[in-house]
């Protein structure tokens, strides 16, 4: 498939995705506030909100590393700042999908 | 045309949001006293008007990605309809950030 494509198709479905997701999670912080710390993690260590919040962070890393490429291309036009700034923000979107994976993987475990 | 710009400003916002999502969950995880103090940093003026930005800049990019998602159909594209669509979603955002704002309070 055309890197182009790709790029459309991928973008599209974690759209429809995050569309479903986020409205999930914008209702969810509703009930969070005002919980106290225990509530919160109970919340977050139940496992359908623990599977949802988990794929909500990798939907949401994936997207937005999309868009931030697209972002980065349009703008960035020195060749060298380009390619560093592709590559550190791919890396950055990694380390945030491992840490917010991690650290509900610990709520989890830790209720 | 102003939306399409305001569609990729909402979207690095929300870039960084995904970053303090991933600071809160890591907050979380950590214990009561780290949780304390990201809801300390969150319930300042700063903080709140970071959150007001990014409830906004959410229903801004849902709103604005639907209507994407809908001329990816091939539906919408002539001048008035997509000129009331604009207008629709920036509407739509504004009543769900306010009706979000004031649920929570």
């Amino acid at each position: 498939m055309n890197e182009g494509t790709r790029h459309f198709i991928h973008q599209r479905v974690t759209a429809v995705l995050l569309a479903l997701l986020g409205g999930w999670f914008v209702v969810s912080l509703l009930q969070i506030e005002g919980m106290t710390y225990l509530d919160v993690t109970r919340f977050i260590a139940r496992p359908v909100n623990a599977a949802l919040m988990s794929l909500l962070s990798l939907a949401l890393s994936y997207h937005s590393h999309l868009g931030v490429q697209v972002v980065i291309e349009d703008y960035v036009h020195a060749q060298g700042l380009n390619r560093v700034s592709l590559i550190a923000s791919k890396l950055a979107h990694i380390a945030v999908a491992i840490a917010a994976l991690y650290a509900i993987w610990q709520i989890g475990s830790d209720v | 045309m102003t939306l399409s710009i305001l569609h990729r400003i909402s979207g690095v916002a929300m870039s960084v949001g995904l970053l303090v999502m991933a600071i809160w969950l890591v907050h979380a995880a950590a214990g009561p006293e780290d949780y304390q103090y990201f809801r300390i940093a969150m319930s300042t003026l700063f903080g709140r008007m970071l959150l007001i930005g990014w409830s906004f800049a959410f229903f801004l990019h849902l709103g604005n990605g639907i209507r994407h998602l809908v001329w990816d159909t091939g539906r919408g594209f002539e001048k008035t309809q997509a000129n009331a669509s604009a207008w629709f979603v920036l509407l739509f955002a504004v009543i769900l950030t306010a009706a979000f704002w004031m649920l929570r309070l």
